[in-house]
């Protein structure tokens, strides 16, 4: 069946692509490699058929955050020995402690789960129309939680490059 | 599979915001984080059958986009302090 292959393929490339992140050494590198696993988990999404979730996270994600933060790199072309100097001296310890996580959340996740069902249908309560209706209709509180939010980000924001102007007088 | 494809995708996360250095590769683990857990949602949302995991996942989105709006000048104001993207330069509070 070859939407099980697909979504394995998916998985697969986005945990590979993940793996790199930590291996590469220049950041605009590691971007690319965050979008291939942002759109190869869009991939996911869309064989899962949530595609409202898909189409936002190709929109939101890539589109917005990730080349925010691309222009960020390009701006902070600064070659000190964070480039040079992969990784801190955490590595041996973290990488411990990162696979003693994994143990952990894998054990509660296979002793509390029950077995997955694969891929199956879920446009008909995942389609754009629908998941509209039931987010503005059911959740509308959240929504408009979201926005007062977002206000506090734009002002903190405005903020943050106001104490860097008096900083620099 | 897939939630163990999460849970996978965020222990990287967590490991690459403690091994690497650059502050712009932590923020993007913190980033590789989120994705993890918007994974597991969805998956869950999608094995229930109902829509509270995708509205959930909806707002992920928007948390993820305010974090990066407010971690990103506050990356630009430090290295303009100091020229480094090494978090190490930064250790200046001794606890």
């Amino acid at each position: 069946m070859i939407e099980t292959w697909l979504l394995w393929l998916f998985a697969g490339t986005s945990v590979a692509a993940a793996v790199l992140m930590l291996l590469l050494s220049h950041p605009m590198r590691v971007a690319l490699a965050l979008i291939a696993t942002m759109l190869s988990l869009a991939g996911v999404y869309a064989l899962l058929g949530v595609h409202v979730i898909a189409v936002f996270q190709v929109l939101i994600y890539v589109g917005a955050v990730m080349v925010f933060m691309v222009y960020a790199i390009m701006l902070l072309d600064v070659g000190d020995r964070a480039l040079t100097r992969r990784f801190s001296r955490l590595l041996l310890p973290g990488v411990a402690a990162a696979l003693l996580f994994l143990a952990i959340l894998a054990h509660a996740l296979w002793s509390a789960l029950p077995a997955a069902n694969g891929v199956s249908g879920g446009a008909a309560l995942f389609g754009l129309k629908q998941f509209s209706l039931e987010f503005l209709g059911v959740y509308w509180l959240q929504f408009e939680l979201v926005s007062v939010l977002l206000v506090a980000v734009v002002v903190a924001a405005l903020a943050v490059l106001e104490v860097g102007r008096k900083y620099r007088g | 599979m897939l939630i163990a494809t999460a849970a996978t995708l965020f222990a990287l996360g967590l490991l690459g915001i403690i091994v690497r250095r650059n502050v712009l590769v932590m923020l993007m683990c913190m980033e590789l984080m989120l994705n993890g857990v918007n994974l597991a949602l969805v998956t869950f949302a999608q094995q229930t059958a109902t829509a509270a995991g995708a509205v959930l996942v909806l707002l992920v989105f928007v948390v993820a986009t305010a974090e990066i709006a407010i971690a990103i000048p506050i990356v630009l104001l430090l290295v303009r302090r100091k020229n480094e993207l090494d978090v190490d330069a930064y250790a200046d509070l001794k606890g």
